[in-house]
């Protein structure tokens, strides 16, 4: 039995190592190679500035602080991209329906709506806390709040909103979002473009 | 389109390409395992391992073979993870500590993938692909490997042999996983999963530092949820942006997930030349897994928690460009297989909601179950089933012209001991300790069910977790790692054990007195007994977690 076992184990060894030069190494190295020829899609999918700087990626927000920026979702990690995390509250826990009371004040008060106009994902922490999108409803709370502090018109900053709005996937896959990097992106050119 | 249908929608995209893709992959499978010829690459792995590829083995050196195997690949990767500072891309992060080294091991080689650490800030990107992905093929293909021995068994008459493990473990990853594996991350990588070897660091757009995290994901990614695995790449697993940037890959990841668990009852079909009876178990598998979604679905929908009715939307913990649907969708399908990757917080679902994805683990991951042990895990429920029919009418059990007698029972019957003994244990004795109330991140009852989701997840190799428990503690990397361990190995020694007597076995001619073990009235008593065994072994502890919680 011992010897079988050690017999055994010499060649889980042998094999451990001769699949690990091929599934270890091989696949995903040429995965990296097959996705060099893929461009941005398979590095990160980077987001550039009007000058073509590369400031961040589309999939992961950022923390936008003052009135001029399209606000992202609430985050349990501080929007820190080496710490993705979701608050784990549980359902039913005090500390985070206080938290949801909180921030649908904050919010309410900050756009100057009403607190029953603000939609759930502006009072929830997502699951990534890098979440990148904001409902459609929260983005259009925003726009005049953001057309003040900016001096754009809300039409100006309505139609950016717009152009970085995605419906459902073929209509019927996830959720409409709006893509909070990407469209304060085009807000700081246009802003820079209008000073020029 | 409103909610409703378009999650309706999105569940019957899975279901048609499910449809669609099951009688080719099934029989591929069946091929795969059936046929005697190996490839010049397979040959030169068994050159290299020193295997004779056609020498079949005992039951018994079935057996070893898979401990050794799994010895070996636990001392193996916690090497690799805790010497990862002398490694190449190790990101200049120092080596794990041994005791989330041990629990990491032992997590991913019994195709478990829970995770006490965060990947972005504990790993390098060659622990990761040369260790962690490894793991994610070997571990699903020795699940695959089980289920084939069990099912030569009942194929078998009087053989002393049930193939050899080395050869099927092979072939079972060259041929089935590696190539779907490929074509799985290229789609990924399309949709925008990132597949590189390097972090960026860039100005953000207020003039703040950012980071873009990098790595070879994708090809992490697509084994993660091929192989039931389910170990994220990053912590937040595929809730993050760059591990399932958009609704198109969350429903590619859903199908990656339920593929191969869904088709290897077409497989198991096609080998015993008895379709009526893969559709039965088939037929039960995907009882349950609506059964779960349909609650899961209504209690997350409705917002059937205080926290939900208060934010209009049980939103807490999900992405918005998955919501809720697509979010209970992935819940309930990676707690139904034993894979455990996670698009959304399962400690933030609603207490029903979270109390569902908890016993769709409890029931011993069988609506599909993972990759193999699915279907090994739904075969020992169906004996367990004949055996309880047999009681009722007074018969001599029998499964496929198998008797099923003493000691098969016996081995049916530690099975199904083994991982509530394990969960029950781990949580009594992890709640007797002072240090547990700490660790919760939730008072009150929720905070007991993150100690209960803790080590059902572990036992039943699922890697889930209610994740503001904080698991780092040496207790729980130590018990979580011994009941990972345990809930894997006993199982599969047991079910070997079994093939073994059933292959020794002749088969038994079909009479008018055999109990018919196909068709609906068997699939409906098969369910009942997977509801019974999980409902009465776990009943107490539900109580005092989900649903006392749902209740008050």
């Amino acid at each position: 039995m011992l010897t079988h076992l050690s017999r055994q184990g010499a060649v889980a060894l042998r094999l451990l190592l001769a699949l690990t030069v091929l599934l270890g190494v091989g696949y995903p190295l040429t995965l990296v190679g097959a996705g060099a020829l893929m461009g941005d899609r398979a590095d990160g999918m980077p987001v550039r500035d009007a000058h073509g700087q590369v400031v961040g990626s589309s999939l992961l927000a950022q923390r936008f602080e003052g009135d001029q920026w399209l606000q992202p979702r609430p985050s349990a990690s501080d929007w820190d991209a080496l710490a993705s995390a979701p608050s784990n509250l549980g359902p039913s826990n005090a500390e985070l329906l206080a938290l949801i009371e909180e921030r649908r004040t904050e919010v309410a008060e900050r756009e100057g709506v009403e607190p029953s106009r603000v939609p759930p994902d502006a009072v929830t922490a997502s699951g990534s806390g890098l979440d990148p999108h904001i409902s459609p409803e929260y983005a259009a709370i925003q726009v005049a709040r953001i057309a003040r502090a900016t001096g754009l018109t809300e039409a100006q900053v309505a139609a950016l909103v717009a152009a970085h709005t995605h419906d459902r996937f073929l209509g019927f896959l996830g959720q409409p979002v709006v893509e909070v990097v990407a469209v304060n992106v085009a807000l700081a050119d246009l802003v820079a473009a209008r000073e020029d | 389109m409103s909610d409703t249908l378009a999650g309706l929608l999105t569940i019957g995209a899975v279901v048609l390409v499910l449809a669609a893709v099951y009688v080719p992959l099934g029989d591929y499978m069946a091929r795969v395992f059936e046929r005697t010829s190996h490839s010049r690459l397979e040959r030169a792995l068994y050159r290299v391992g020193g295997v004779d590829p056609d020498a079949e083995q005992s039951p018994r050196q079935y057996a070893v073979a898979v401990l050794a195997f799994s010895g070996v690949c636990v001392v193996a990767l916690m090497a690799l993870l805790m010497g990862q500072a002398a490694l190449p891309m190790s990101r200049e992060l120092p080596g794990v500590g041994w005791d989330t080294a041990l629990n990491t091991a032992v997590s991913f080689v019994t195709n478990t993938n829970w995770q006490s650490y965060a990947g972005e800030s504990t790993l390098g990107f060659t622990a990761q692909m040369a260790g962690l992905a490894v793991q994610n093929f070997l571990s699903a293909a020795v699940g695959l490997t089980v289920a084939v021995a069990l099912v030569r068994g009942f194929t078998r008459s009087h053989a002393g042999t049930i193939g050899n493990f080395w050869v099927d473990l092979v072939r079972g990853t060259l041929r089935l996983l590696l190539p779907i594996a490929v074509l799985g991350a290229l789609a990924l990588m399309a949709g925008g999963v990132v597949q590189n070897l390097a972090d960026t660091t860039a100005t953000g757009v207020t003039g703040a530092p950012v980071v873009v995290p990098g790595g070879p994901v994708a090809s992490q990614e697509s084994i993660k949820l091929l192989g039931t695995n389910g170990g994220g790449f990053f912590n937040a697993n595929s809730a993050h942006p760059l591990e399932n940037p958009t609704a198109l890959t969350n429903l590619l990841q859903v199908l990656l997930i339920l593929v191969i668990p869904i088709s290897l009852t077409r497989t198991l079909g096609t080998l015993l030349d008895n379709r009526r009876q893969a559709r039965t178990i088939l037929g039960v598998m995907l009882g349950l897994l609506v059964g779960a979604l349909a609650l899961t679905t209504w209690a997350e929908v409705t917002a059937q928690s205080d926290a939900a009715r208060a934010a209009g939307a049980a939103m807490e913990g999900k992405e918005s460009r998955f919501g809720v649907w697509a979010s209970a969708l992935f819940a309930v399908v990676t707690t139904g297989t034993s894979t455990g990757a996670v698009n959304a917080s399962h400690d933030s679902m609603t207490p029903l909601g979270g109390g569902v994805v908890l016993l769709n683990m409890l029931i011993g991951e069988v609506s599909p179950g993972g990759v193999g042990s699915g279907l090994y895990g739904m075969l020992m429920v169906s004996i367990l089933t004949v055996f309880l029919c047999g009681l009722m009418v007074g018969r001599t059990p029998e499964l496929l012209g198998k008797r099923i007698g003493k000691p098969e029972m016996t081995c049916v019957a530690l099975y199904t001991l083994t991982s509530p003994v394990l969960v029950l244990l781990g949580t009594g004795v992890a709640m007797a300790l002072p240090p547990t109330l700490d660790a919760m991140g939730n008072p009150g009852q929720h905070g007991f069910t993150e100690v209960l989701y803790a080590y059902a997840s572990a036992a039943n190799n699922n890697g889930s977790a209610f994740g503001g428990l904080t698991v780092t503690s040496t207790f729980f990397q130590v018990t979580l790692a011994i009941a990972t361990l345990l809930g894997r190995l006993v199982p599969i020694v047991l079910v070997l054990m079994l093939a073994g007597r059933l292959a020794r076995q002749g088969l038994a001619p079909r009479t008018s007195g055999t109990l018919p073990t196909d068709g609906p009235l068997f699939a409906g008593v098969t369910t009942a007994v997977v509801l019974v065994v999980g409902a009465l072994t776990f009943f107490p502890a539900l109580v005092l977690g989900p649903v006392a919680e749902a209740l008050s």
